[in-house]
């Protein structure tokens, strides 16, 4: 059994609460179809799992279906995934046969008679071909789409181009295209294991389990072992602060035993720790909600010193702990993060560093910084918001090219 | 003594607002200034008042996104106090505040040498507001009741009465000073309303200022025992 949405009205008042519902009432019986690629793991279906339940609530006839693929379809679409990041890759002519066959196999399969259809990510993004008539077609790009390899952005820009409107989490991710683009930022939801309060006993019965010292200064990542995320820079960062402040560092993340560029990543990690006891490289399986949760909250200072990053919902996770935050100024950490304000921004490991120090002899600094990094997530960053404006984006595309719309 | 009952009721509206993304994006002043002349009203609304709701617990400062980035990226900070010392409130219309905002950029740039250019991934990208405005269910006809629903409504719905309706949909008065005057016959509350400047209040902080001028005035006009 989920939580229904009063159960957020302690986190964001009652008139929030109030307002979704006066929206649900202007879209009350609509047809919504999410479609994406997966029913389990990843931010998408994570994202799904829990927006999907409150649309019905909201009496919005929402249904969630999955398309389906073989392996070589998705080691494709794993290209373009890559590629839109960024990355060298190119499509061959095979690939593109695969991608427009798998997509035909499911326009045979999948009814798209919805009002509106909304579709995640490129993976089944060819299904605009099968676009009843009078419904309306949203594509959702959880992508960092800011420097995409071209030839394969013109490969699906005809694609998206057929779409009512695009949506993207971050302004610098936004393409030229001649359709409506809008930012509706990813959220958290502060009823997830990962987020809820937790007690002192649970939180101290974790950290001790992990290896660390409960009683002295934590810095913290919470990432992937992957390159773009910059863990080595952090123990960089954490041996520069560390000349003149005790502490501990602990870089800790999902399992990479199905990612060998994650398990090099991983090994180079525990190698550079290895001659400091106060260094914990720890690796958890992908179901560590809690645990995770637990050691942000025993943590004096959490950075995410990602080099690319897509959104980055580490931070808002760690802001909604109200803790102060060092983030790199990269995708949509700068949502997330007003320098000085909400957390701090940097762009090197000495910036890095010089800001560990800084957070760990300034407490009362840092409480304000994430004082207000809590405020900040409570009212941009929660589940609810993500729910606001996706039903505002169902209305608007019965307004399309309008700024001031009067729903009486 | 009964408390005025106005003709009509204070219905409570609310705004919420979803961005739209221009594709435009500037480096440097020169090219600021090019899309400021240029993007529709909307766009400067959007990056003057979505600070207030977005990072109200930030209030007053950053004032408004075109402020913070001149002064935060780019490092102008003398353009940045002219920018973010801007009266919004003492302007009738969005193009009355964008000739402002260019007029002061304008002026700058005839004194400036060489532009600054953002660091990568700092530029600023200019974004849109679709606002949606729709009635609360909230309403008042009473200054009594007025002050208790002022209490549940959203920030969405303090930040329409007093910006959204005046600039966006035209109207010469915020609509609280509006009705307090005509409807319940409160010149000098209305009057109180209408002098605060609501761009250097949080949300709350505005919401319990208001609250504070109605229940002075209801402490003046409630019965005694």
């Amino acid at each position: 059994m989920t939580a229904g949405l009063d159960a957020y009205a302690p986190f964001v008042g009652r008139a929030t609460i109030e307002e979704l519902r006066l929206l649900g009432e202007r879209l009350r019986g609509r047809r919504v179809q999410h479609i994406n690629s997966t029913a389990v793991g990843g931010g998408v279906a994570e994202i799904l799992n829990r927006l999907v339940p409150l649309l019905l609530e909201l009496g919005i006839n929402t249904r969630w279906d999955v398309i389906r693929g073989g392996d070589e379809f998705y080691a494709v679409t794993k290209a373009i995934h890559n590629a839109l990041h960024g990355q060298p890759v190119t499509l061959s002519e095979h690939d593109v046969a695969v991608y427009r066959e798998t997509t035909e196999q499911n326009l045979r399969t999948l009814a798209l008679s919805d009002d509106i259809v909304f579709i995640h990510d490129p993976q089944p993004a060819g299904l605009i071909a099968g676009r009843a008539p009078g419904s309306h077609w949203i594509w959702r790009c959880h992508i960092d789409l800011s420097a995409p390899v071209p030839s394969v952005w013109e490969f699906l820009r005809p694609t998206v181009e057929r779409y009512d409107a695009a949506v993207f989490s971050a302004p610098q991710f936004s393409r030229t295209l001649p359709i409506d683009q809008v930012l509706i930022a990813p959220s958290i939801d502060p009823l997830a294991d990962k987020n809820r309060e937790l007690d002192a006993r649970t939180i101290e019965s974790i950290v001790t389990s992990l290896g660390l010292d409960p009683g002295r200064p934590l810095v913290t990542q919470v990432s992937r072992f992957d390159r773009l995320k910059d863990p080595l820079g952090v123990i960089e960062a954490y041996r520069l602060a560390k000349k003149y402040n005790d502490c501990q560092l602990l870089l800790v993340g999902g399992s990479a035993t199905d990612d060998p560029e994650g398990q090099a990543v991983l090994t180079e990690c525990r190698d550079r720790a290895a001659d400091d006891r106060d260094i914990h490289v720890v690796e958890l399986p992908p179901t560590a909600n809690i645990e995770i949760n637990a050691v942000q909250r025993a943590s004096t200072v959490l950075v995410q010193k990602s080099l690319r990053e897509g959104f980055g919902l580490t931070v808002a996770e760690a802001l909604w702990k109200a803790k102060p935050v060092i983030a790199g100024a990269v995708g949509g950490i700068p949502l997330q993060i007003t320098h000085k304000y909400s957390g701090v921004l940097t762009h090197t490991i000495e910036g890095t560093a010089y800001w560990i120090k800084q957070l760990l002899n300034a407490p009362d600094f840092a409480r304000h910084l994430g004082e207000n990094g809590r405020e900040h997530v409570r009212h941009n960053f929660l589940l609810t918001r993500h729910l606001r404006d996706y039903m505002l984006l169902f209305l608007y595309l019965g307004h399309l090219g309008q700024s001031v719309i009067t729903l009486d | 003594m009964t408390p005025a009952m106005a003709p009509s009721p204070f219905r409570f509206w609310t705004r919420l607002t979803l961005t739209r993304l221009t594709g435009r994006r500037a480096a440097d002043l020169a090219e600021f200034l090019e899309h400021l002349r240029t993007v529709p009203a909307s766009v400067i609304f959007h990056h003057t008042h979505h600070f207030l709701v977005q990072h109200q617990h930030l209030s007053p400062e950053p004032p408004n996104d075109l402020a913070f980035w001149v002064t935060n990226v780019l490092q102008e900070d003398r353009l940045g106090e002219r920018l973010a010392a801007i009266d919004t409130v003492q302007f009738p219309s969005l193009e009355d505040l964008r000739d402002r905002v260019v007029g002061v950029i304008d002026e700058y740039l005839e004194t400036r040498q060489e532009l600054r250019t953002a660091p990568p991934g700092e530029e600023f990208h200019f974004m849109d507001a679709i606002s949606f405005t729709l009635p609360t269910g909230h309403q008042a006809r009473t200054l009594a009741e007025f002050a208790r629903e002022l209490r549940q409504v959203t920030y969405g719905a303090i930040a329409y009465h007093l910006f959204e309706s005046r600039l966006r949909v035209g109207s010469d008065d915020n609509d609280f000073s509006r009705w307090l005057e005509r409807d319940l016959s409160e010149p000098e509350l209305a009057a109180g309303v209408r002098k605060l400047d609501p761009y250097t209040y949080t949300m709350e902080g505005l919401r319990q200022r208001l609250l504070g001028l109605i229940e002075l005035r209801l402490g003046t006009t409630a019965p005694r025992a």
